[in-house]
């Protein structure tokens, strides 16, 4: 009795209380920095609180936060995927061509039309090439052991380039008889926020709990924090390190399916440039570079930051040319900050 | 009864030849000492054991099968469970995720399992006190001393009901009062009926809690005695080569 009663004390201690652990969270920091920036604008600039500028931010950092999510994944085994702009591209231009049939045999629209399968069908190939691709770049990594930023900077060159391939340069505007359906779904609304947003909120829960309550998450973080132990324990690290390529492939894929039905069009130049803001929010939000630390709050509250950031700069009337100096920054500013923290560890 | 029997164990990398007929055995529930200096193949013996690398030659039979391990996890099936020197923890992680990495203990139904925290932190913090160690089962592996990380590693082998237990070094980097627990600890794994395999260069280690005592030397075993028959003395001039074999 008396040692269950021992087990119960020892289990509810800890090394920091609830507070600190909460203030050692870039996330937390971020979230703060966020609120200040939005308190600051409310009074400064009253356009900024308008139902329609909020509506527009929430939506615009939804994509990258999506895309942040599963680059959060890859970030966390210690890697680093730059092809997600590439693969943006790439599924976003499949998912246009299998909408705007006039390109492929006409059985396809034949068929496909019918009740407004092939709005499913797109959507369906654009994930699974966003799959697909992912693997390739987990394969390539996690099997013959070659580095992540040259596999994914080799995918990212590839991929833009079957984006021209499938697209043959051209743009995707017709989306067949239930455009309409395939509209709501990217550009809709639920109680007034971006169906985006709401997707994103999803995302952000669903995966959070992947990686705090299920052994698969657990095995990512072991894999980023010590590949050797892992595997001594039996893990099939190989497995989890090309399986998150492919949840970032997922991630990047689903967001082009929403921006696309948003934008209503597609080019091959969709995601162009799009892994360094990926990228920079993840990091902003807390994942470290080396592995091993961040969370799918973190890529959620990096993207918010930094749309809300670049939203502001443009209401302050500041040359949007100077947007990409800015961003520069802050990916400088996050590791520098995360290195600043170890320090002091 | 013997458990493990080592027979003629030969290793190479290359050029190098790292063990030369090894042979010994280990019984049931004993404590074997493997000394040797830097470089004697110790290490490298118990990588064989534990499935990390395969002999060149030679046959190991546990538990009166002959066995070949493909990997660390195959041994580990069998009932092998080793403590590597570096420990292996992962520092991101809680003390009770590691104890648990690779084996988590899951409720529901896939694909809706879920870990267990309450059960896992339970199981660990009953680990932690039957090894007297104040380590907490929600901090996290970064934050602790040399003793705590220890006791994770140690923790993790109790997990399943293993028969042997390989340790190398487990008193290397750790303060002079736990080197007296982790000690206990080994004689409460021999209490239990685990076999034991300890590496160590800390003399007065071996001779405390160990009952067989096995020296290599430049990759061949020049002595296997009982410790209550040999003496440091003995032990250090067999480790230098002072005595050529016994």
């Amino acid at each position: 009795m008396s040692s269950n009663k021992f087990n119960q004390e020892i289990i509810s201690k800890t090394e920091k209380t609830f507070f600190q652990k909460l203030v050692s969270e870039q996330s937390f920091w971020v979230s703060i920095a966020l609120l200040g920036i939005c308190f600051v604008m409310f009074f400064v600039e009253d356009a900024f609180s308008s139902k329609d500028n909020l509506f527009n931010i929430t939506r615009n950092f939804s994509f990258i936060g999506i895309m942040a999510i599963g680059m959060t994944f890859v970030i966390i085994t210690a890697g680093i995927d730059l092809s997600v702009g590439s693969i943006m591209g790439v599924t976003g231009v499949i998912c246009g061509l299998f909408l705007d049939a006039q390109y492929l045999p006409e059985w396809y629209s034949k068929a496909a039309y019918f009740e407004g399968v092939y709005v499913w069908v797109a959507i369906f190939l654009a994930l699974l090439a966003g799959v697909i691709v992912g693997a390739v770049n987990g394969y390539l990594i996690a099997y013959l052991k070659l580095s992540p930023f040259v596999v994914t900077l080799g995918m990212m060159a590839i991929a833009r380039s079957l984006a021209l391939v499938v697209s043959n340069n051209k743009m995707f505007y017709e989306f067949g008889p239930k455009d309409e359906m395939f509209y709501e779904i990217g550009g809709g609304s639920i109680l007034g926020v971006a169906n985006a947003t709401w997707l994103l909120i999803l995302l952000t829960i669903v995966m959070g709990l992947v990686l705090k309550f299920t052994s698969y998450g657990r095995h990512v973080y072991a894999v980023g924090s010590n590949k050797k132990a892992a595997e001594l324990s039996g893990i099939n690290t190989r497995w989890i390190e090309m399986s998150v390529y492919m949840i970032s492939g997922l991630f990047a894929a689903i967001s082009a399916v929403m921006i696309v039905g948003w934008m209503g069009s597609v080019t091959n130049a969709l995601g162009y440039t799009y892994e360094l803001r990926v990228i920079a929010a993840t990091v902003i939000g807390g994942a470290n570079l080396m592995g091993g630390v961040g969370g799918t709050f973190g890529a959620f509250i990096g993207a918010a930051l930094m749309e809300t950031i670049r939203n502001s700069l443009l209401m302050a009337g500041i040359d949007p040319y100077w947007q990409g100096t800015f961003l520069g920054l802050f990916i400088v500013g996050a590791v520098w900050l995360e290195k600043v923290k170890n320090k002091k560890n | 009864m013997t458990i493990l029997s080592l027979k003629n164990i030969e290793k190479n990398f290359g050029a190098i030849q790292a063990l030369t007929g090894v042979s010994f055995d280990i019984n049931e529930a004993e404590t074997v000492g493997l000394m040797g200096d830097n470089g004697a193949g110790k290490s490298t013996l118990l990588k064989i054991i534990a499935g990390n690398f395969k002999p060149s030659s030679g046959e190991i039979v546990f538990e009166n099968n002959e066995v070949d391990f493909e990997k660390p996890i195959d041994a580990r099936k069998s009932g092998i469970e080793v403590v590597y020197q570096d420990l292996a923890l992962c520092n991101h992680l809680t003390a009770a995720s590691n104890v648990f990495l690779g084996r988590e203990i899951q409720k529901g139904v896939w694909p809706f399992k879920y870990l267990d925290y309450p059960a896992m932190f339970k199981k660990s913090a009953e680990l932690f006190e039957e090894l007297k160690s104040e380590t907490r089962p929600k901090d996290l592996v970064m934050q602790m001393s040399g003793g705590q990380r220890q006791a994770v590693a140690i923790a993790r082998t109790r997990l399943t009901d293993p028969k042997l237990v390989l340790m190398d070094e487990p008193t290397a980097a750790i303060s002079v009062r736990q080197v007296a627990e982790v000690l206990d600890l080994i004689k409460r794994l021999k209490d239990q009926g685990i076999a034991v395999l300890l590496i160590s260069h800390r003399m007065p280690d071996i001779f405390e809690v160990c009952e067989k005592l096995v020296v290599l030397r430049r990759g061949e075993k020049v002595c296997e005695k009982k410790i209550k028959d040999s003496s440091t003395e003995e032990a250090t001039g067999l480790i230098t080569g002072a005595i050529d074999r016994i």
